[in-house]
């Protein structure tokens, strides 16, 4: 199986088989990152631009380790430094980016859909680091790799993802690639940030009554709520949300004894999570952040191998 | 239309040979003290795992194994794009130890090569020394086996295969003709 992927735009374009090669080649890279010396010679010589128009920390600071462990040249701009400000289009910034001839553009930017039209314009490869509420396939691919490593199988696997499903491109990418393993997943939020015509993705199940989403669950993922967006119009207060939606010590008992609870981050403590269940036993959040330089390793790797056979 | 293939070891041949490597490498490093074994993926796994269980056999001391994916360190990635990626597993640390590489067939040197640059990053061993089941030589780098198995003079279109069953066991080697 060779991957044929020269772009990762999202998870909707991947196959099963894509998403497993991802996963193994991540599970084999993995073991870089408990090294003393925490760096391997394969992209010695390339080039990898972090382009984040957009705020985020653990991304950008994911791929940026995830390129330098491989040896690969990374810089980054971000949006608020660079010519963006000054009324550049994405397509001139694009094309001066391409000028310096990198290998590969990993982007995120807050429309939907700039990575395509990026990936349309440049002949180096393209990954989405997140794009508007469409998709975040490397977050996806490191949820699925931890439930991988904390479940043996994804196939299977009762999913509950509850929160924001509308605006969350994480949501998205995770039912794109849970249902495409043969996981079953069910999403639940208020009525406000459930997608109409979610549950024709597949496998997914919807949900408003956060006890009957969790129940007997194999995991619990649950979204931030994005206050700085939207969120504040769609629910009546964080208080009554948090009531609802938040998972805490009690209703997680609903929830297979074994669960394990999943959050993105950054975490709004005390509003979609409590404190004792972030914290507790039953979380793998610090995993997912450790699975995602290897995933991003993975990605990184695979896009530039289909790169360099295509030269040839 | 199938090539055509001569066995040129048989499964008693190979274990006369790891037998006499075992020997060969107690008696160089004056018995197992700070002795490891990594096996070069895949083959030389195997045969590391072989070499383990007859250095205990003969010393009574089970010496550390490890396996490494070379891989990642191939000076030729860029033109041979997507290759798997496999595990590297040396769960121990290599400073000040006596590395025994094990791999089944020396050809160009080359994969010993990225396998010493992979070796370096996980310590600074005292030595690295060389144990091959086959050496068919064409070298394209100065690297020389220390333990070898079998000198088999090779064309360079031919090839030479290490055969395992199933249970990972080697049971014979095939030279085969183009």
């Amino acid at each position: 199986m060779s991957f044929t992927h020269k772009h990762i735009l999202g998870i909707e374009q991947l196959a099963k088989e894509d998403i497993q090669l991802i996963l193994d080649t991540a599970d084999s890279f993995k073991e870089i990152n408990s090294r003393d010396i925490k760096k391997v010679p394969t992209l010695r010589g390339k080039t990898i631009i972090n382009a984040f128009f957009e705020a985020s920390t653990r991304t950008r600071l994911s791929f940026e380790i995830a390129g330098k462990r491989l040896s690969a040249d990374t810089v980054n701009i971000s949006g608020s430094t660079s010519s963006v400000v000054k009324g550049e289009t994405l397509e001139d910034t694009a094309k001066n980016i391409e000028a310096m001839a990198p290998d590969i553009i990993v982007i995120r930017h807050a429309h939907s859909g700039a990575p395509h039209y990026l990936a349309e314009r440049v002949g180096c490869s393209v990954v989405n680091a997140g794009d508007g509420a469409h998709e975040h396939p490397s977050q996806a691919l490191l949820d699925l790799l931890t439930m991988r490593e904390h479940k043996g199988d994804i196939e299977g696997l009762e999913v509950a993802i509850v929160g924001d499903i509308t605006h969350s491109r994480v949501a998205r990418s995770d039912i794109y690639a849970l249902t495409r393993m043969g996981a079953r997943v069910r999403v639940c939020g208020p009525g406000t940030m459930l997608p109409i015509g979610i549950e024709r993705l597949g496998n997914v199940e919807v949900f408003t009554d956060m006890r009957e989403a969790i129940k007997d669950a194999d995991v619990v993922m649950m979204l931030r709520i994005q206050m700085e967006r939207q969120s504040n119009v769609m629910i009546p207060s964080l208080r009554e949300y948090a009531r609802f939606y938040g998972l805490n010590p009690t209703n997680l008992q609903l929830a297979k004894p074994d669960a394990i609870v999943m959050h993105p981050g950054p975490m709004n403590r005390g509003v979609e999570i409590s404190s004792v269940v972030a914290d507790g036993p039953q979380n793998v959040i610090l995993d997912q952040v450790e699975n995602g330089v290897a995933v991003r390793m993975a990605l990184l790797y695979l896009v530039s191998g289909v790169e360099s056979m295509q030269t040839r | 239309m199938a090539k055509a293939q001569t066995a040129i070891l048989d499964k008693a041949g190979i274990k006369r040979a790891i037998t006499r490597i075992a020997h060969e490498i107690l008696e160089y490093n004056k018995g197992s003290e700070k002795l490891v074994l990594i096996g070069i993926r895949t083959g030389g796994d195997h045969l590391a795992r072989l070499l383990q269980s007859r250095i205990s056999e003969i010393e009574g001391v089970e010496v550390p194994l490890g396996s490494v994916d070379i891989t990642m360190y191939r000076d030729d990635l860029a033109a041979r794009g997507n290759l798997p990626i496999g595990k590297t597993d040396i769960p121990f640390p290599l400073d000040d130890k006596h590395v025994v590489l094990v791999d089944d067939v020396l050809y160009t040197g080359r994969t010993i090569r990225s396998a010493m640059d992979a070796l370096m990053d996980f310590g600074r061993p005292s030595t690295i020394q060389l144990a091959v089941l086959i050496d068919r030589g064409h070298r394209e780098l100065p690297i020389r086996a220390d333990y070898v198995g079998r000198n088999v003079p090779t064309a360079r279109e031919e090839d030479v295969a290490v055969v395992f069953d199933e249970k990972k066991s080697p049971f014979e080697v095939r030279l085969i003709k183009p």
